[in-house]
């Protein structure tokens, strides 16, 4: 250990500790008035009362937080429970959890066919998978949109086959946006599992077949458990951003079967209750930051099994 | 005469097509007794590693045939063979635990629970690593890690242990200590060991035969001191040990060497004309340049290795010969660069190599 600092050495430690601070002001303060400051804002705004016109009263509430489960009757005022916005939620949480198992179904093998390709083949193959992210998401619905739609060449394809008699009616339901949302998101799946896949040390499988392992057994108790880290990791990062989906089920849903990102956009805009909008996007946050605790606590494990 | 355990009858294994294919095995055809440790040895390259992954089943002969105790199991995939490896990288499962690698092999073939931890004890034991049941295989040394894939591969009881140099990856100390383990854990399992090695040190000291390897071909196969004092061809002995080779012509059933002098050697081979014979720096006695029957010789330069001591000569017709000798006090002998000696090759260490 080295002696205490003579008086110049401490000095200099200060200096830099003071600069240290300065320098990070800016970062400091972006993320307060970017950050921090609108999430107060939200969290103020969901315990007030609704404003008339949209905006918000200063009158003290808990509505915010009571409307999401329980509706008050326009007519005799009694309460109900708010089955639109439990059906809402449930098909946020159904179709974010089905994209997530569709991207892991179609992700996983094409990551391992992109880390099996020949090391100068693989930036190509992930440059391909990447290229849709380059679009604009607007653009890129819309064009699912075309092909998925009664006119579209899905239904043309599948009408010339003879494989059905009418066009399938797939715009406007949790299946459009369960297509477009897998479509949207199978990046986000590919690009983590790839990073664990590629470093998966391939001499393993040897040593499983080796020890009497089958090929769901070699699935099961090696690659899966091996590859953990990048599955809970894709799996969040798909199934984030898809809760709060907006886009997508606005446009394949046809803005009526409405996703949590929708909802809470109708309570600032048509609906006028900012302060159910403002505790439903506390709720959703809240949800999120449940999901990367897990992810944390995974990776966190795991480093610790070494 | 012992039952066979493994055997590869005229195994061809080419790797790529046409021009730039390769043959890593050409022809080979080597049999393995029950209860043996059969050393398969030779440069990288020779092809040794190839032959052990036909036995595993990790790759398929282009011809020929894999047998396991009788039965052809040449189209058996790695899993439906009673035949297990350890690897040289070990390729332990880093998310399994020491004992959960051990039992691993055992759980595949749907053992009984209460098998798979009375085995997974036992092997633990032998491999003396009780301690460690519950580690996680990043918080082993190498040495542990060399352990656990021992333990791990002969869990399932195969009839064949493969071990592709598995030693390759410890240092010095270790790489002994772990021989003489490896030699104990056969005795007591008595399990068939094929082991492969390009150190020709560890070959010798802990095999019962060696198969010498060259170009994808087995040049040689025998207990250790017959490769040693045996050797078939310039390659094994020049691979396995030092060898001084010479110039020497058969005629009348007589071996003359080029240098002069007549000498006497154990089996002529029914040759006759230019041959190249080899004798062991050790059978090569340095005495005075006037001793009846010596070949006359002249001391080049001494090297010191310790206990013992080289002494490079050059005999009459030019060619050169090492002599080792247990180290002089005195360094060397009294013998300066350039001094006459005389030298006498003992009796039945002249070997005549085939060509």
């Amino acid at each position: 250990m080295a002696a205490r600092g003579t008086g110049l050495e401490d000095r200099a430690r200060s200096a830099a500790t003071r600069n240290g601070w300065a320098l990070s002001a800016p970062a400091l303060i972006l993320l307060t008035i970017g950050a921090a400051g609108p999430l107060v804002i939200v969290l103020a705004y969901s315990f007030l009362s609704p404003g008339q016109y949209g905006n918000v009263e200063w009158r003290f509430s808990l509505d915010g937080w009571t409307g999401i489960v329980v509706t008050r009757d326009i007519f005799d005022g009694t309460l109900r429970l708010a089955d639109a916005h439990l059906t809402i939620f449930w098909r946020s949480v159904k179709l974010s959890l089905l994209t997530t198992v569709i991207t892991f179904a179609v992700g996983f093998p094409t990551a391992w066919f992109i880390a099996t390709r020949p090391p100068k083949a693989r930036p190509i193959w992930l440059f391909l998978i990447t290229i849709p992210f380059w679009t604009n998401l607007l653009i890129r619905t819309f064009a699912i949109n075309q092909v998925i739609r009664n006119e579209g060449l899905l239904n043309a394809v599948l009408l010339k086959l003879g494989l059905i008699a009418a066009p399938l009616q797939i715009t406007y339901t949790d299946t459009a946006v369960l297509i477009g949302m897998v479509y949207v998101y199978l990046p986000l799946m590919v690009l983590p599992l790839y990073a664990v896949i590629d470093r998966f040390d391939t001499r393993l499988l040897e040593a499983g077949y080796d020890l009497y392992a089958g090929r769901v057994q070699m699935l099961r108790r090696v690659i899966l458990p091996i590859i953990r880290p990048g599955i809970v990791a894709g799996s969040i990062l798909v199934f984030v951003p898809c809760l709060g989906a907006y886009v997508t089920p606005r446009i394949l849903g046809g803005g009526k079967l409405m996703m949590i990102g929708n909802f809470i956009e109708l309570q600032f805009g048509q609906g006028r209750n900012w302060p159910l909008g403002a505790a439903i996007s506390i709720l959703l946050l809240v949800v999120v930051m449940i999901a990367l605790l897990i992810y944390v606590r995974t990776l966190s494990n795991e480093r610790k099994d070494g | 005469m012992a039952e066979v355990a493994v055997e590869a009858r005229d195994a061809v294994k080419t790797f790529g097509q046409g021009a730039a294919a390769v043959r890593a095995l050409d022809n080979v055809s080597v049999r393995i007794d029950k209860g043996e440790f059969f050393t398969l040895l030779g440069p990288s390259g020779c092809g040794k590693t190839t032959l052990l992954r036909l036995i595993a089943g990790f790759e398929t002969p282009t011809s020929g045939q894999i047998l396991l105790n009788g039965a052809d199991i040449t189209a058996l995939p790695p899993n439906r063979r009673a035949v297990n490896t350890v690897f040289q990288s070990y390729a332990l499962f880093p998310h399994l635990s020491v004992a959960q690698n051990i039992g691993f092999g055992l759980e595949m073939l749907r053992r009984p629970r209460a098998e798979i931890a009375a085995t997974t004890e036992r092997m633990l034991a032998l491999v003396r690593m009780e301690e460690f049941a519950s580690r996680k295989i990043a918080q082993l040394s190498g040495g542990q890690q060399q352990r656990v894939a021992l333990a791990r591969a002969l869990a399932p009881q195969p009839s064949v242990l493969l071990l592709d140099e598995p030693l390759s990856a410890l240092d010095l100390k270790l790489r002994k200590e772990m021989q003489v383990e490896l030699k104990r854990l056969q005795s007591e399992t008595g399990i068939t060991f094929v082991f492969v090695t390009h150190d020709q040190e560890e070959a010798l000291t802990m095999s019962d035969r060696i198969g010498v390897m060259r170009a994808g071909q087995v040049l040689q196969i025998g207990r250790p001191v017959e490769i040693y004092t045996r050797p078939a061809n310039r390659f094994v002995a020049g691979f396995i040990g030092e060898s001084n080779f010479l110039p020497a012509q058969i005629a009348g059933g007589r071996l003359r060497l080029a240098a002069g002098g007549e000498i006497a050697a154990d089996d002529l081979r029914g040759r006759s004309g230019a041959v190249t014979v080899t004798v062991r720096p050790e059978q090569v006695r340095m005495v005075a340049a006037d001793a009846p029957g010596a070949l006359p010789a002249k001391v080049r330069a001494w090297v010191y290795f310790g206990t013992d001591t080289h002494c490079h000569l050059t005999l009459a017709d030019g060619s050169e010969v090492v002599a080792r000798l247990a180290s002089p006090a005195s360094g060397d002998a009294g013998l300066q660069a350039g001094a006459s000696v005389g030298l006498i090759l003992a009796p039945g260490s002249v070997q005549v190599l085939e060509d």
